[in-house]
């Protein structure tokens, strides 16, 4: 921060008792060294950050005006959408806010994936990030449920139905979930407890998220580590500004679904009042969960004594909770996938074979392809290479690929791909 | 071999589209007044089609997010909304001797339900329940362009080979073709204050028009609020893009 400010007797006042200021600066200012080949893939985690502020805001807001019950949830939100002053922007900003938040993190992920952002000395960095998603995954299932919609309740009842799967114990946890013996108020109640709770945990997680990434700063395209002043330039004025025009691309795409096609992401089942006595025809969750529905399928049979439910539910949990163990499972010391031709095939498979996951998990299960390939093989073989990836392809790769050769330091990346074209966003 | 993949995933993603049609006969689009980016509900249509609502579906159907007041947003007077509002009997109460009395609904109220409650609009529809009409466009897929095919997809007789059920109507665009609702729109069936022809298709396409607007009243001030807002966005993203641009120029 300029030597003006910090020489301002009111600053000075403060920062002499708590030393708010050069904490910022050293964090997000112009003390915090950062990788000066950082390109555009690394503004996806502080927009998820912003996305988390907007989603808290307009998620108080709009429980002002919400009403925690069977009888008047669904009411309660139309009564926003139709008589509270701007409560269509709200709920819709909070609708689709929830979307844009899982296509933020998911792009970051992909990210880490594709970088190597996960390994040492950034495993714990990485494991918080699974802990992040795991949670907002908890958030954005129960804020489903709050509108009291046909999907909230029939999603609500399969997705806890699921925990029934847990040998001996089952039963108990469903009902202990439910507060009852269905989804029905009690559960409406503390769904929306915990949904207003989670955020803040997240907040906390984000916290100790970003604590983790100032100790060894940044990964950066080329995955070699900063070697000394030479690779860095302050966060700001120079990310800052790079992240605000990340932030300005964002906010077009998110606000033009917000005021053009704001139930672009939704089901139009959900526009029908919960019924526990109609099932709609084809039960499906949001589209960031449908790849998970998809690999929970995929086990629709048996193995030795362990049910097709509960396998189903098993390898769902594992699919997220693999990713803590990736930092391990991949033997290769190069992160960038720039240095490694072979990994660079199989992360883009990677990637293919999680949409295709998303696509069959938003089939009904009797789906035919092409009116030819059952859906439910599709998934199987996906389910069986989304593990595989991770298993076997992985550490496997690691032995055996021939890394290209790395460039001895950032700067040294910098100014040889500046000529070849291959600028790392600058 | 990576742009082979992908197009594989795309190509099955769209496949899934036309499988949707065994649900009922794929959906003509239509054009309508209020899609579009600068898209705006077309009054003389609204008009009509709130006629047609309270003509002939409201004695069957409620709209019980609606109130009469909220008709100020598409340009009816306060006077034309309280003689609206009058023309129905709403319950009210307990009064001052704890009795319960009917009164001719006022703006603030939501439109009157033809019934008292679920039980009484099943008993007087063989068992049906006439689904409230608030958010139809919103809660099937194929919004507007659905509710105006179903209202126009009836046959007199079922194509060779269907078995109706008993009291069941047959319907080309309602999924599974068997529609307890009887065809509700005939031939003049209304006699419009406009003047307009009163044909099925022209009362289908009005009280489409009415029911989109029932079901997202928000949706004039939305768009006109958007694209305010994505040009305040565009030329600021570019200005900071050309600020990021000077602050970067330095390092090169």
């Amino acid at each position: 921060m300029s030597n003006a400010f910090m020489n301002n007797p009111v600053i000075k006042w403060i920062e002499y008792r708590l030393p708010i200021f050069s904490f910022m600066d050293e964090s997000v200012g112009s003390k915090y060294p950062t990788p000066k080949n950082l390109n555009y893939w690394w503004t996806f985690g502080s927009l998820a950050g912003i996305v988390l502020v907007i989603m808290i805001a307009t998620g108080i807001m709009l429980a002002m005006q919400y009403t925690a019950h069977t009888d008047y949830a669904f009411e309660s939100v139309e009564r926003i959408m139709r008589d509270v002053n701007y409560g269509w922007l709200l709920r819709y900003l909070h609708m689709n806010g929830g979307s844009m938040f899982f296509i933020l993190v998911y792009i970051h992920m992909f990210r880490g994936l594709y970088f190597g952002s996960y390994k040492a000395p950034r495993e714990l960095l990485w494991i918080i990030g699974v802990f992040i998603i795991l949670a907002m995954m908890a958030t954005a299932f129960m804020g489903y449920v709050l509108p009291w919609g046909q999907m909230s309740f029939w999603g609500a009842t399969v997705i806890t139905n699921l925990f029934s799967a847990v040998p001996l114990v089952g039963e108990w946890i469903v009902q202990w979930l439910w507060g009852g013996f269905s989804v029905d108020n009690p559960t409406l109640n503390r769904f929306y407890a915990l949904h207003y709770l989670f955020p803040f945990v997240i907040f906390a997680l984000v916290f100790v998220h970003l604590w983790a990434l100032h100790v060894h700063k940044s990964n950066n395209p080329v995955g070699v580590e900063i070697k000394g002043p030479q690779d860095t330039i302050p966060f700001h004025p120079y990310f800052t500004i790079k992240d605000m025009v990340g932030f300005g691309v964002f906010m077009i795409f998110f606000l033009g679904f917000v005021f053009f096609a704001p139930d672009f992401f939704g089901e139009p089942d959900n526009y029908i009042k919960a019924n526990p006595l109609v099932t709609p025809a084809h039960i499906v969750p949001e589209w960031y969960f449908l790849p998970f529905y998809a690999i929970l399928r995929a086990f629709d049979f048996n193995i030795l004594f362990l049910p097709a439910k509960l396998l189903g539910v098993i390898a769902m949990f594992m699919s997220i909770l693999i990713l803590l163990f990736l930092p391990w499972l991949d033997t290769s010391k190069v992160r960038s996938a720039r240095y490694r031709p072979i990994y660079k095939q199989f992360f883009w498979l990677f990637f293919v074979v999680c949409i295709l996951l998303g696509v069959v998990g938003g089939k009904p299960a009797d789906h035919l392809f092409f009116g030819l390939i059952p859906a439910i093989y599709v998934g199987k073989a996906a389910t069986a290479y989304y593990f595989a990836h991770f298993i076997i392809l992985t550490p496997l790769i690691g032995w055996l690929e021939k890394p290209r050769p790395l460039p001895d330091s950032i700067s040294a990346a910098v100014t040889k791909s500046g000529t070849s074209g291959q600028g790392a966003g600058s | 071999m990576k742009k082979y993949i992908l197009s594989a995933v795309l190509m099955m993603a769209i496949s899934s589209q036309t499988a949707m049609a065994s649900e009922g006969a794929a959906l003509p689009k239509q054009d309508w007044s209020f899609s579009g980016v600068f898209g705006t509900f077309d009054r003389a249509a609204l008009r009509r089609g709130l006629q047609v609502y309270r003509e002939v579906c409201a004695s069957c159907h409620g709209l019980d997010l609606v109130s009469y007041r909220h008709l100020r947003q598409v340009d009816f007077s306060e006077d034309e909304i309280k003689e609206i509002a009058a023309a129905y009997e709403v319950t009210d109460g307990p009064n001052e001797e704890g009795d319960m009395f009917t009164r001719p609904a006022l703006p603030s109220d939501r439109f009157a339900n033809p019934f008292a409650n679920a039980n009484a609009a099943r008993a007087s529809n063989n068992g049906a329940f006439p689904p409230d009409l608030s958010l139809m466009v919103k809660a099937r897929k194929g919004h507007a362009d659905y509710l105006y095919a179903v209202l126009t997809g009836y046959k007199e007789e079922a194509p060779e080979g269907v078995q109706l059920m008993e009291g069941m109507n047959f319907n080309q665009y309602f999924p599974g073709n068997q529609i307890a609702m009887p065809p509700p729109l005939s031939e003049d069936g209304v006699e419009y204050a406009d003047g307009t022809k009163a044909t099925v298709a022209q009362m289908a396409k009005d009280v489409t028009v009415f029911l989109a607007w029932a079901a997202s009243p928000e949706l004039e001030e939305r768009k006109r609020l958007g694209i305010k807002v994505l040009f305040f966005l565009i030329v600021l993203t570019g200005m900071v893009y050309a600020i990021k641009r000077k602050i970067w120029a330095d390092l090169h």
